[in-house]
């Protein structure tokens, strides 16, 4: 497993800095070149309300009271690129890699469009194509294309408040510490993403309790794929005890009954 | 087709015949119009619920009716239990002909219906839907090969009958491991999501919990199919048998009720089972009708020996075990934002493959020496 290695890239993303300005979004779409569409506000300012297959990130608008007045929070969602993705030991195909830089890729050739990675992802990410008659699975792509040439990705480009530091994800764990220490009392004690799912590239510091926020706090700490694998690795054991088991059971039931075996059947009618 | 002596012992396919062929083909039709525009179009699977009615019946319930196929020539060939040999063929041809169904489900509902084939080169180990594909192409191929008798016999290929005959043991063992795998793989799609799937269903015994009520509801099945083909066929009820089906159901019903029991209270999650709103609705209602009726049933003697007691109980089965796929595949998705009800076209082709199932089912009783007339050899 490639997981922190050297290159093992991460961000940080430190939703008290955010102000809602949604370039992120934006930026995204048109890196990825996603279509727009005509959006409606409806409930509350987060549009679109989900992640869908033209849009790999945006900002959940999120409006608490506290007596006085009303706090907002901005959350960010996007891939959290897992260190042990479930999507990728889903998928009966392999389509999706991890590279080394730790971003979990989708090749859509391989696709045949289970929709299982939709359904195993711990934080729901992957979407469909729904309307096509050619469907992909889509997501956050961590702008592999971009890192790859040097660059940090685009969301993170154009923040204009530093939401997100992009690094190397050891780095900006210690990153993420130092500044709960540095500052205490400003975050909640918890780093969500170092410990979820069995770790990911993308984690976040919140001063809002995480469930408030709409994360989910009841992902377990522990690598998913493993649940499956507990089943999956144990096949040949299993194979093998059913195969002996099964023969000597047949071979003691049957003892002495194998030559009349052939005329049974054919007598079978005769016998009632 | 011409028909044999053993063809024309049986009468030819009238009442709800055509009625079958056109659910078949409205169907089909469906299922060209949801080839045509796509599934956002056609379906009511969203990114908040991207399995749906298809998923959970024509796949994860489809799979376990057909698991009397392995059910019955275990207690044939592995346990030497002789009396159910004339039954055999009959759970076979249920299985082949649900695999088959299975299989045509899978490529509707994919996404890339062209791309079915892909799992079969692109391997990857460690997922549970390539081995469930990887077994269930397998247990095709077995099957097939373990129906192929009647086709031999119909055409009176006696030498390739024998010849096959000497794998009959492999075949069948082969039959029973690759059942067990993908069974239990079924209930193992959800071991990933453990925070996902509510507690009163999940479990790291959810694949063991799949195999066990497949293994109540195949069993079901069959005695099912065996009332209606009798009545239908117009032949004695054969009581020793059924009733010895209906022993067989009791008693994994028995099993599963105690595991599921023992599990929810070793997780300590029995408080939850009145407790979780919409879900222990459903929950209890699967129990009920799936598994404490059933068991209920069969264990008061009168309705146990009569064919339309355990008429009654296979159908209970068989709804509470459908529902239990439902049930889990719809709770592990729910989320704050899900609502899902089936459209008209995913519930016209779920309806079309049904019927193609019972379809094909009379065609090869009809024509096929599928079961031996008692009192009466060919
Ligand atoms: S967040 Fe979901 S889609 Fe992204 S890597 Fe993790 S499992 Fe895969
Ligand atoms: S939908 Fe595609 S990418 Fe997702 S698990 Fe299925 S084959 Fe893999
Ligand atoms: S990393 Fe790239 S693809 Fe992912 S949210 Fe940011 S801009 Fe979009």
């Amino acid at each position: 497993m490639a997981t922190n290695n050297e290159k093992a890239k991460g961000v940080l993303v430190d939703l008290t800095r955010c102000i809602g300005c949604r370039g992120c979004q934006v930026a995204c779409k048109s890196w990825n070149e996603r279509k727009t569409g005509k959006t409606t506000i409806e409930g509350n300012f987060t549009n679109p309300k989900q992640l869908n297959s033209d849009t790999f990130t945006r900002i959940a608008f999120i409006e608490q009271d506290n007596g006085a007045q009303p706090v907002w929070s901005f959350v960010k969602d996007q891939c959290m690129h897992c260190q042990d993705p479930a999507c990728l030991s889903a998928c009966p195909v392999g389509a999706f890699t991890r590279t080394p830089e730790g971003a979990v890729n989708y090749t859509f050739e391989k696709c045949i469009g289970c929709r299982y990675c939709m359904v195993a992802c711990p934080f729901n990410i992957p979407k469909y194509e729904w309307e096509s008659t050619n469907p992909w699975i889509r997501k956050c792509t961590f702008c592999s294309d971009r890192i790859a040439d040097g660059k940090i990705p685009a969301c993170i480009k154009v923040c204009p408040t530093n939401v997100m530091l992009f690094g190397n994800r050891e780095d900006i764990m210690k990153e993420a510490e130092k500044r709960m220490k540095d500052s205490p009392g400003k975050y909640v004690n918890h780093i969500y993403g170092k410990e979820e799912a069995g770790g990911t590239s993308w984690v976040y510091l919140s001063a809002v309790p995480f469930d408030q926020l709409g994360f989910n706090t009841k992902i377990p700490a522990q690598k998913l794929p493993d649940l499956t694998w507990n089943m999956l690795g144990t096949i040949p054991a299993k194979v093998g005890a059913l195969v002996v088991g099964l023969s000597l059971i047949a071979a003691f039931r049957n003892r002495g009954a194998n030559n009349d075996d052939d005329s049974s059947e054919s007598k079978q009618g005769k016998e009632k | 087709m011409a028909a044999t002596s053993t063809a024309s012992a049986l009468p030819a396919p009238a009442a709800g015949f055509k009625a079958l062929i056109a659910l078949v083909g409205v169907g089909f039709a469906a299922a060209l119009y949801r080839f045509w525009v796509g599934l956002g179009a056609s379906t009511n699977l969203s990114d908040s619920v991207p399995w749906g009615l298809w998923v959970a019946v024509d796949v994860l319930s489809g799979v376990a009716l057909a698991a009397g196929g392995f059910g019955i020539t275990a207690a044939v060939y592995i346990f030497n239990m002789k009396k159910y040999k004339s039954i055999a063929r009959p759970a076979i041809l249920t299985a082949w002909i649900g695999y088959t169904v299975v299989v045509i489900g899978l490529v509707i509902d994919i996404g890339k219906p062209l791309a079915f084939w892909h799992p079969l080169v692109m391997w990857n180990p460690r997922s549970v839907m390539f081995e469930v594909v990887v077994c269930i192409t397998l247990y095709s191929a077995v099957l097939a090969l373990e129906f192929a008798p009647a086709f031999l016999e119909r055409f009176k290929l006696t030498g390739l009958q024998k010849f096959l005959k000497l794998f009959t043991f492999p075949l069948v063992i082969a039959g029973i491991v690759l059942s067990f795998l993908h069974q239990s793989s079924l209930g193992g799609f959800f071991l990933i999501m453990p925070h996902k799937v509510p507690a009163l269903w999940w479990s790291s015994n959810l694949p063991y919990m799949f195999y066990l009520s497949a293994i109540a509801l195949g069993l079901a099945m069959v005695s099912f199919e065996s009332i209606v083909s009798a009545r239908a066929f117009k032949r004695e009820q054969e009581m020793e048998i059924i009733q010895g089906l209906g022993r067989g159901v009791l008693i994994t019903l028995g099993l599963y009720f105690a595991f599921k029991v023992g599990d929810l209270a070793y997780r300590g999650a029995l408080s939850q089972v009145f407790s979780s709103g919409k879900a222990s609705v459903f929950f209890i209602l699967e129990m009920l009708i799936g598994v404490i009726v059933p068991i209920g049933l069969y264990a008061v003697k009168s309705i146990r020996e009569s064919v339309n007691g355990l008429f009654l109980a296979a159908c209970c089965v068989i709804v509470g075990t459908v529902m239990n796929r439902f049930n889990v595949n719809f709770f592990a998705q729910a989320g704050p934002n899900s609502n899902y009800f089936p459209s008209i076209v995913e519930i016209l082709i779920t309806i079309g493959l049904v019927s193609l199932m019972v379809l094909l089912y009379r065609l090869a009783v009809t024509y096929l020496p599928v079961f031996h007339e008692p009192g009466k050899s060919h």
